[in-house]
């Protein structure tokens, strides 16, 4: 199996465990959920790290890598952070602040 | 050495990630959730730090500092009616990311085959993800107008445009070479991004915050075929799924097809709507009547809509829960799927006001009980309550799942004036007989009737 192959693979299964694991959650959450998984996508720092501290970087890329970097930042610690901030909020009755 | 901790700190930060979603699940596990979600990043970014690939970290760091910098305000300043916002603009930050990362890769590699495709993918969801997040940012700020907007032969724009800019990116799968085709690959798709978001308005913007989301976290699994990283890749795909799901259930609940949402078509319906009917008597009623009704009731069941937010209502409407329940009324909130601008929306402003939320009900639960309740009290919302959807197959909202508000034994409105809904259709609810309107803005129609309800009590 070439690695495209097996990348193939880890997608699918990836998509499938997502469509299991949201339909799970109750409607109550949909907006922290979407939130969090906004977080999530800020996975793409992982990439920006590589391309803007790599040897090879040509100054295009350093500029480029530099930007998405602020960029998924910004959408990685606001998306952590006002999740949490609304999923404080949810209380049953009697439940103390 | 280096070299194998990194795929083990990939793959426990994968894990960590499906068991953030895995906890969102339930209110009482969620918050773990987050924890584990923000390790698992943690784990990730310090194991990409660590490779050996990178080797310059002045520009990394920086761009971590300016990033928190304004990440770190944006989520403690934005009010919770301004969550769609926030979210709508953190996608347009995630997916430019990602496209940027496309082109810089482009053009340091210059890719061929496989890589390329997966770069051109995830280069076009990128740009076009960004500029749609940031026109629906635009429109549900109100900085831009939030009414649809649509002209003749809109979508044959939409679809030639995306038909070029896809073209262009097959081209250049084919003949990577042609670096002067990528500049225009951009251009359109950026441009792409922003036809798609233009006819569409406010009402409908759960669907598309839904697919915007889902957008961009195929632009993020994309990355990760092209960098053959399979951390991007299953986190990504969560993603992607996750807004494709939500999508799905928003569109169900407004009785849309799906490939309708995906070409960006809908909106347009709201021009069909019929011309206002002539003028019906309606019964309005004061804070002092609709307090007393209240209560005298046993079950009354509050409806809550976009307007609840606009008017900031949410903490005064808790007052009135608070005081209902002491005196014996059992009160809960009726949720619609689509009410707001985001998927669960109602349910995290009423949580912001310390509602319980063991008493927000979903709609499925709550639609058989509407014949029992003594009161359903609509505040802020419209089309959801609409038994035209039910009765009038002519009606441009026919057959979507409403909540059943015309069962209950009185009715109670609060809405500014008669002007019809964001959709433009009149709604039969309002004329009832056992209909009473109360004409006010939200929340100080609540405060009078908090107010009525504290002097009933001390007058008994």
């Amino acid at each position: 199996m070439n690695k495209y192959e097996i990348a193939v693979w880890v997608f699918m299964l990836a998509a499938f465990l997502g469509f299991e694991l949201i339909r799970r959650v109750s409607p109550l959450l949909h907006t922290p959920l979407m939130s969090l998984t906004n977080a999530i996508s800020a996975i793409a720092v992982v990439g920006a790290i590589l391309i803007t501290g790599a040897q090879d970087a040509t100054p295009l890329s350093k500029v480029l890598g530099f930007i998405a970097v602020v960029a998924s930042t910004t959408n990685l610690v606001s998306g952590y952070l006002i999740t949490d901030r609304m999923l404080k909020m949810f209380k049953k009755r009697g439940e103390k602040k | 050495m280096i070299e194998t901790i990194f795929p083990i700190l990939y793959i426990l930060a994968a894990a960590g990630f499906i068991l953030a979603i895995k906890w969102m699940n339930s209110p009482t596990t969620a918050r773990r959730g987050v924890v584990v979600g923000e390790v698992g990043m943690l784990l990730a970014v310090v194991g990409t730090l660590l490779r050996y690939e990178v080797v310059n970290y002045e520009w990394i760091l920086i761009a971590f500092f300016v990033g928190s910098a304004i990440g770190v305000p944006i989520a403690y300043i934005m009010p919770m009616t301004a969550v769609p916002q926030r979210t709508a603009f953190s996608h347009a930050c995630g997916a430019l990311a990602a496209a940027l990362i496309g082109t810089a890769e482009y053009y340091s590699h210059t890719p061929h085959g496989f890589v390329m495709a997966a770069l051109a993918l995830e280069t076009l969801l990128g740009f076009l993800t960004c500029t749609a997040s940031l026109m629906a940012f635009g429109k549900l700020q109100e900085i831009l107008p939030g009414r649809p907007f649509t002209y003749p032969g809109q979508n044959f724009v939409n679809l030639g445009v995306f038909g070029a800019a896809v073209a262009i990116g097959v081209t250049l799968v084919f003949s990577p070479e042609k670096t002067w085709l990528f500049p225009i690959f951009i251009v359109l798709s950026l441009v792409f991004g922003v036809l798609l978001i233009i006819p569409i308005g406010g009402a409908d913007m759960p669907t598309v915050i839904a697919l915007l989301n889902s957008y961009a976290g195929l632009s993020a699994s994309a990355m990760g075929f092209a960098l053959d990283n399979k951390l991007l890749i299953v986190a990504g795909a969560l993603d992607g799924s996750s807004g494709f799901i939500l999508s799905v259930i928003m569109c169900r609940a407004m009785n849309r097809s799906f490939t309708n949402v995906l070409f960006g078509a809908f909106g347009a319906i709201q021009s069909s709507a019929k011309e206002a009917k002539e003028e019906r008597p309606v019964r309005s009623a004061s804070a002092e009547e609709a307090a007393e009704i209240l209560d005298a009731a046993r079950s009354v069941v509050i409806i809550p809509g976009y307007g609840m937010a606009v008017a900031q209502a949410q903490h005064k409407l808790r007052e009135m829960y608070d005081v209902l329940t002491r005196h014996g009324v059992d009160v809960r909130f009726a949720i619609h799927p689509v009410a707001g601008r985001m998927p669960g929306h109602m349910n995290v402003l009423l949580a912001e006001a310390d509602v319980p939320y063991d008493r927000l009900v979903e709609m499925e639960d709550i639609n058989g009980d509407f014949s029992r309740t003594d009161v359903a009290l609509v505040i802020g919302a419209n089309d959801v309550v609409n038994p035209a959807a039910q009765t009038d197959k002519t009606s441009p909202i026919a057959g979507m799942p409403i909540l059943r508000a015309h069962e209950a034994q009185t009715v109670m409105v609060i809405k500014r004036g008669m002007s019809p809904g964001f959709a433009g259709i009149p709604n039969d609810l309002y004329y009832m007989d056992k209909t009473l309107m109360l004409f006010g803005d939200a929340k100080s129609f609540v405060t009078n009737i908090v107010k009525e309800l504290g002097s009933a009590a001390t007058a008994r």
